[in-house]
Parts: C-alpha cells; structure tokens; sequence
C-alpha cells in the first residue's frame, strides 16, 4: 500500500495552518538543510534522486539546479510556477490548498541551494482565494523565523513574493512568465540564454513548478535512494494524477509515478460514470496526444509515456466515454490553443486560426472538399516552426485525434453530420 | 460576493493619491519597479471599475512608464478589462473536462435566463457572461466564476440557486 508523501495529513483538519504543518513534521527538512549541508550537496542530492520537473516537461531537477553559476556575483531568483493552466490540471491548487507551508518550506531549502535571497511564486490570477492562503502561510512562516532574515539562526535570508497572473496561459512557460514577473506581455523569450544565466532582470533564475518543489522536503529528510525506490528509477518519486471527464470518481490522486493508466481510471476513478465503454483519453493535459481505450495498459511515468508517442504532461488524465465526438474535442482543443496564442510568431498566430475554422465548420455540418487534408497542411507549417512549444503541443493534440479516429472526420466532412449523434458507430 | 462599487476618481484627488500609493507600496517590494505593473493594473481597475483611459494614465505616471506601455499590458491579459463589466461578471469554463460534462448546457441555459450571448453585458449592468478557458478545477466540473469566486459541480439547479442568491 503506497504511502502518501505530499498530499499526506491524516486527520487533520487544517493542514494549511502552520502549527499542523509543523505538528507533522514540517520544516525539519528546511532546519536539516542549513545545518547539515552545504549548498552543493542539496544539489547532489536533488540529482541523485532523480526526481523530474512536473510542470510538464520532465526535466531533471537537480541538473536544472546546477545550473545556476556558483561563483557569480549577480543576484539569483527563485520562481514558483504556480500558473496552472494545462487544461485537466488542477493538483497544484490541491497542493497550495492543503499544504501551503510544504511549498514555503521547498522554496527554502531550494533558495538556499541556489543561493537566492528572493523568491517569488507566480500564481494564476482566477486562483485569488489561494494565493490568499499562500499569503497568510507566509505571514505565519515569517512570524516563526522559516523565512526573513537569519532564519533558524543561520545566515540565510529569503522573502517570498506572491505575484498573481491575469489569465494568460503562455505565462506557465518560464520565459514567459519571467516576461510577466517583468511587468511585460506574457512572450517567450529565445533561448538560449536560459533561463539559469539570464533569467528575471538578466539574472541567474530558477524556474520550478510547485509539485516539483513541494518533493524537496521529503528527499532531504528521506534520502534520494528512498525517493529512487518509488516507481520506476529513472522517473520516480510520488506524483499527483489529476482524473476528469467522463470518470465516476474525478479528483486528484497521489501515486508512486509508473502505476498503469487502466489501474488509475479503473480502480481509483473507478470507471466511467454513465457505465459505457472509455473511447480515448487523454494522458498529460491537452497538450499530450491521446490515444484510444486498446492503448490503456500503459505505465504513466515520462520514459513509457514519452516512448508511446504521447506524454506524461502535468499527469492531467481526460477520459472520454463512447458517447464523445472526436471532432467536437478536437475543435474545443485548437479553440483553447487559438485563444491562448501570444501573438508573436506567425506560425501559431495564424495557423491555429485556420484549424479552429476548419474545425468549426467540419463540426458544424459546413466542412468541403479537402478539409481533413488541409488540416493536415496547417499541422505541417505550425509544427517545428513556432517560437516556444504551444503550436507545437496544439499540432501533436490535434494530429492524435486525426490519427485514432480518422472515420469520425471524414464522416463529419462527407456526411455533413456526426457517427456519435447518427448512432452509425458504436 | 465581495463586489464593491467603482468609485469615480480624478487624476490628483485624494483617492487617486491613495490608489499611487498603495501602488507604491508594492513596488517597492520588487527589485525592480516595474514588475509592479500588473499588481497596479489590478489595483486601479478595483478603484475604477474597469481600466478607463485615466486608470491607466494613472498607473504609468505612478511607475514612470509610457501610456502604450501599460496598455499594451492591460490588453494581453484577459482578467484586466478595458471595458466596463457587469456587476456580476460570469465566467463558465467550456474547456475540455466541463464540455463533457454539459457545460454547453449550462451556457445555453444562462443566456437564455439573463437575456444575452457569451461576451455580452446585460443592458441594465447587472450581468456579464463569458466563456473562459481551464480554471483548473476540472476534477469538479463544470466551473464558473462570478467576479473572483469559484462554484463548482455545477448544474441547472445549482445555477438557479446561485443566481437566485445574488443581490440584483
């Protein structure tokens, strides 16, 4: 039986405050961090635990860590990536809900390894009610010497800066959110430079989303080879899988990362809640390819997911069930991407136009002659041409929806109506 | 619902002082003033209701920034509005998980009850309806916002409920 790690406050009833925090064990990680380590060995260890970035990308943690230049004399940040906004995910506002204070007490020991005396915590802007709960957690860890200056009687010092978004989802890019923190429009930057050289103000920045940093606790107090010794071992450690759709039990779960993906809609979300077959799903966010009911045995970690063709994402799960147009889906998803598009590079700009009014009128019952074959056109101008990876995303979503369920497009463009509501399949 | 009405202010009187510093207050806090820009932005559409040219004349004089500079900002950002909203601003997620779970349904339901299309504002003020993207509480699906407030696992009757609560 897997034993929660991050999500873990047995019956308490206000886990968000600092005194059941604390009651639990919190904030020993941080007092063992600045007594027991140096700098450097927080980063080795955050290496050798192998843990990875959960805000999408997988990245190693502790390599990101390292790189940040040691020996310069420029101030370093520290940034929360709070800015959720990969649709199907909703486990950081669970994090920040419940446990506060085990976000705060991972900013730390993360400062401090980086050597930056100012942190901010980038939070969508819909999200005011938490960022208010992370404030209040502030005020008590400032009260109680987790943060500020000397804390725990040592010479380190860090504040903590809640920055609320507007309603951008590009900004949950670290370039664009570092744009953002600027007081700019929310575009990407070029890389390189990245981030780590020449991040917030030309400094030397890190980017980490709020799961990731709410795991460096639990490795400083429990090892990296305990951390390893969860799931698979080079993409371990506990991971919240966010479950939506046409499931019976939605919610966020914790699980060791690499549990099958039949087992999390099956046995925890329980099935699907009208009792009908699962037509697809989608594993990582609408970013991550989907795929259909026959490819459900697959484990969700980055290696297997990635490997399949498709990602682990934010670990955001999607279930559709068979009463589900693909072509509705698939409109409602480049809609999303079109809306979100910053507007700098042409490609995402404009092509995703295209694909939403290909989409629109192929769902309305309007599609031509040629349509399925011109979404396929706009796919190959947007993908591996854009600025940062939204039109990328929007192209693999769209794509794996053309690829599995190639009948309901062509029967939408040909029939001028949809197999779903006609009763042909299924 | 924590609304309150806008408040009229000139440019100079005693409540655009207060708005320049609060404005202030939190730039200090950065290390550079002008990561305090969307901070301001939300400060002064609260005092007026939504960013009106003189809001935002306001905001840049206070951080020393070009006017276009501070609109080019207000108008990136979908949550800062340069045009006035109702007094109650519905925000129905359509997104993925909640177009499962009927959230069409729901939309079609609260035009036809408040009289207007996604993206209108009721002609007495009252009521602004829009769609929005994820809000990321897909795990209880379908969402809406009314001004900051989530309300979620919502249906038919719930929005009744909702509606019926609030103060018209």
């Amino acid at each position: 039986m897997y034993k929660k790690v991050l999500l873990n406050y047995p019956d308490r009833p206000n886990p968000h405050c600092l005194a059941e925090y604390e009651a639990g064990g919190g904030y020993q990680a941080l007092a063992r961090a600045l007594r027991e380590y140096q700098p450097e060995h927080l980063i080795q260890m955050v290496q050798d635990s192998n843990l990875r970035g959960r805000g999408g990308a997988g990245f190693p943690a502790g390599l990101k860590w390292s790189f940040i230049p040691k020996d310069s004399a420029q101030e370093k940040y520290l940034c929360c990536n709070a800015d959720e906004g990969e649709p199907g995910t909703f486990k950081d506002r669970e994090l920040i809900d419940k446990v506060p204070h085990l976000l705060i007490e991972g900013m730390a020991i993360t400062a401090y390894a980086i050597g930056a005396k100012k942190a901010f915590i980038y939070i969508r802007g819909e999200f005011s009610f938490w960022a208010n709960r992370l404030e209040e957690a502030l005020v008590e860890a400032r009260q109680k010497g987790f943060l500020g200056r000397a804390i725990l009687g040592t010479d380190f010092e860090l504040d903590i800066i809640v920055h609320h978004g507007a309603g951008a989802y590009i900004c949950g890019e670290e370039t664009a959110l570092i744009e953002s923190l600027e007081g700019d429009r929310g575009q990407p930057r070029y890389k390189p430079p990245f981030p780590a050289l020449q991040g917030l103000y030309g400094c030397p920045t890190l980017v980490n989303n709020v799961e990731t940093l709410c795991c460096i606790p639990s490795i400083i107090t429990r090892g990296a080879k305990w951390f390893k010794s969860i799931g698979p071992e080079d993409s371990p450690g506990p991971k919240l899988f966010c479950l939506s759709g046409h499931v019976r039990k939605p919610g966020v779960y914790e699980l060791p990362m690499g549990i099958s993906l039949r087992d999390l809609i099956e046995k925890h979300g329980e099935g699907t809640r009208s009792g009908k077959r699962i037509k697809a799903v989608i594993p990582g966010g609408v970013s991550a390819p989907m795929f259909p009911e026959a490819e459900l045995d697959i484990n969700m970690d980055f290696d297997s997911l990635s490997a399949a063709g498709t990602m682990l994402g934010s670990g955001a799960v999607i279930v559709m069930d068979e009463t589900t147009c693909m072509v509705k889906v698939a409109k409602r998803i480049m809609e999303f991407f079109y809306h979100e598009s910053c507007g700098k590079c042409t490609p995402c700009r404009e092509g995703l136009e295209w694909l939403v009014k290909i989409l629109r009128r192929l769902e309305g019952g309007q599609g031509r002659q040629g349509d399925i074959q011109q979404l396929e056109e706009v796919c190959a101008h947007i993908f591996g041409n854009t600025f940062c990876p939204l039109g990328d995303g929007a192209v693999m979503a769209l794509r794996s929806v053309l690829k599995h369920f190639p009948e309901e497009f062509s029967y939408h463009a040909e029939k001028r109506d949809c197999v779903v509501n006609s009763g042909v399949l299924g | 619902m924590n609304y309150s009405p806008p408040e009229r202010v000139e440019p100079g009187d005693s409540t655009a002082m207060v708005l320049r510093n609060k404005i202030k207050a939190i730039a200090q806090r950065y290390p550079e003033q002008r990561s305090a820009l969307m901070p301001a932005l939300y400060l002064a559409q609260e005092q007026y209701g939504y960013l009106t040219r003189e809001a935002l004349e306001e905001v840049a004089a206070t951080l020393d920034l070009s006017l276009v500079r501070v609109y080019e900002v207000a108008t990136f950002y979908t949550m800062f509005h340069t045009e006035p909203v109702g007094k109650y601003h519905l925000q129905l997620c359509t997104n993925v998980s909640c177009m499962l779970l009927e959230a069409e349904t729901l939309l079609a339901y609260l035009e036809q009850k408040l009289g207007i299309k996604a993206g209108q504002t009721s002609a007495d003020g009252l009521f602004s309806l829009a769609i929005v993207e994820c809000l990321g509480a897909c795990g209880t699906a379908p969402v809406m916002q009314i001004n900051g407030d989530y309300h979620e696992d919502l249906t038919i009757e719930g929005l009744d409920r909702l509606l019926g609560e609030l103060d018209v």
